[in-house]
Formats: C-alpha cells, structure tokens, sequence
C-alpha cells in the first residue's frame, strides 16, 4: 500500500474536529425549549470521534482515548435508571422531573431541570453503544 | 417579488437535488456517486438556508451545521474508500 499523503484532510480535521465537539456541546445543552437533547448530543459527538478515525487511524485514536465503551454505556443506562427511580424515591412516579429558576453567578438567571441528568445518561449510552458498533464493524481485522 | 425568487430558488434546488438522486443511482462509477452526494448534501444545505429564508426562521441553523459535519464526514469516508480500499485503518501510517 502506498504511503498516504493528505496533509490538506490532517491540517483540515484538526479544525473540524474541535468546531463538530462544540456543536455537539451545543446541541446538548439546548435540548427542552430548542432542537437538540442527549440523543443527537451523543450522536454528533461520535460522528467528531469517527473523524478522528478516519484520518488518524484506529490504534492512534484508540492510544490517546483510553476508555472502553462498553462499559461507557452501561454507565450511561444506569444514570438513566436512578435518575428515573430518583422521582419514586420523593413519592412521585417512575421518571418524574421538576426544574426551577436559579440564580447563578456568570449566567444569571437559569432554568435548572433534573432531565439534564436523564440526558447525560442518555447522552453517555448513545456514544457507548454507537462508537462500540463502529470499532467493531469498522476493525479491518 | 422577493417572495417569488425565494420560492422560484427551491424549486430549483430541488430540481438539482433531482438530478443529483438520479446520477447517485445511475452513475457508472464510484467517484461520480460521491460527487454526486456531495453535491446532494450541498443543495440540501442550500435549499434549507433559502427555507429558513422564506420562513424567518433561525430554527433551521442546527439543522444546517449538522447536515454540513455529517456530509462532509461521509464525503471523506467515501473518498478514503475509493483511495485506500479500507475506510477506518487499525494502524495510521506514521
């Protein structure tokens, strides 16, 4: 196999990859009022981490991002589930939410909702699930 | 008369995403189907501006920005494809 010169997608991906990591950040933390939410947040961040293999490789990215996914989304599922059975704890039903008005310090006044902590848990088992079906169905081995 | 550009451009947005459908069906080859998408996620992109346009919208932003990633991330997986023969390699080559 001849040597790889793309020095253009390398220099173009280190960029992109950073402005794709925001937009997913973005998309997160827009969720309830606006377009956005833990699913696509979660999506998005892998559509960056498969960037990242498609220029570098799979060993390189592997190296530097030393997590096992798997286990990503099992946590992902079990931040999900006790935040659901947080609401039966204070008697109310199975994934019973509230939000309220708080006044923090850089933002001002913020509306604060306990479906962000779902959303995480969301948001960890898509990256989970859909990076561990990439790196197993995209493994040349 | 602004209105009537605005409507007569997604017509025509659409008829070119027409004809990019019908070359990613037809094309003999694979390099003339990944030009072919490409230009399909571009007139996409275009004709979602020219809507937002006509509605007064700023809710189809997000939608812009992530029709741009991800047809650009599927251009470059196709292009590798077509140049390395593998799309995600276990090893990179420096």
């Amino acid at each position: 196999m001849k040597e790889a010169n793309d020095v253009i997608l390398r220099t173009v991906s280190k960029a992109a990859v950073v402005i794709i990591l925001t937009f997913s950040i973005h998309l997160f933390i827009s969720g309830h009022h606006r377009p956005g939410g833990g699913f696509i947040g979660g999506l998005s961040f892998v559509a960056a981490i498969v960037l990242l293999f498609l220029v570098y490789g799979i060993d390189k990215v592997r190296r530097n991002i030393a997590v096992d996914f798997k286990k990503v989304a099992g946590i992902g599922v079990l931040i999900s589930v006790f935040t659901g059975v947080g609401g039966m704890l204070a008697g109310k039903n199975f994934l019973y939410q509230t939000f309220g008005q708080v006044h923090l310090p850089v933002f001002g006044q913020t509306e604060l909702a306990t479906a962000v902590l779902f959303d995480v848990g969301v948001a960890l088992a898509v990256i989970g699930t859909s990076l561990t079906i990439i790196m197993s169905i995209g493994d040349d081995r | 008369m602004i209105k009537v550009m605005l409507y007569l451009s997604t017509g025509f947005v659409t008829l070119s995403i027409l004809v990019s459908i019908y070359r990613l069906i037809k094309g003999p080859s694979t390099p003339e189907r990944t030009q072919a998408l490409d230009a399909l996620g571009i007139n996409m992109i275009a004709g979602m501006g020219v809507f937002s346009v006509i509605l007064r919208s700023t809710a189809f932003f997000e939608v812009i920005l992530l029709l741009g990633i991800l047809s650009f991330i599927g251009t470059i997986a196709l292009a590798k494809y077509m140049e390395r023969g593998v799309v995600i390699e276990r090893r990179s080559s420096d």
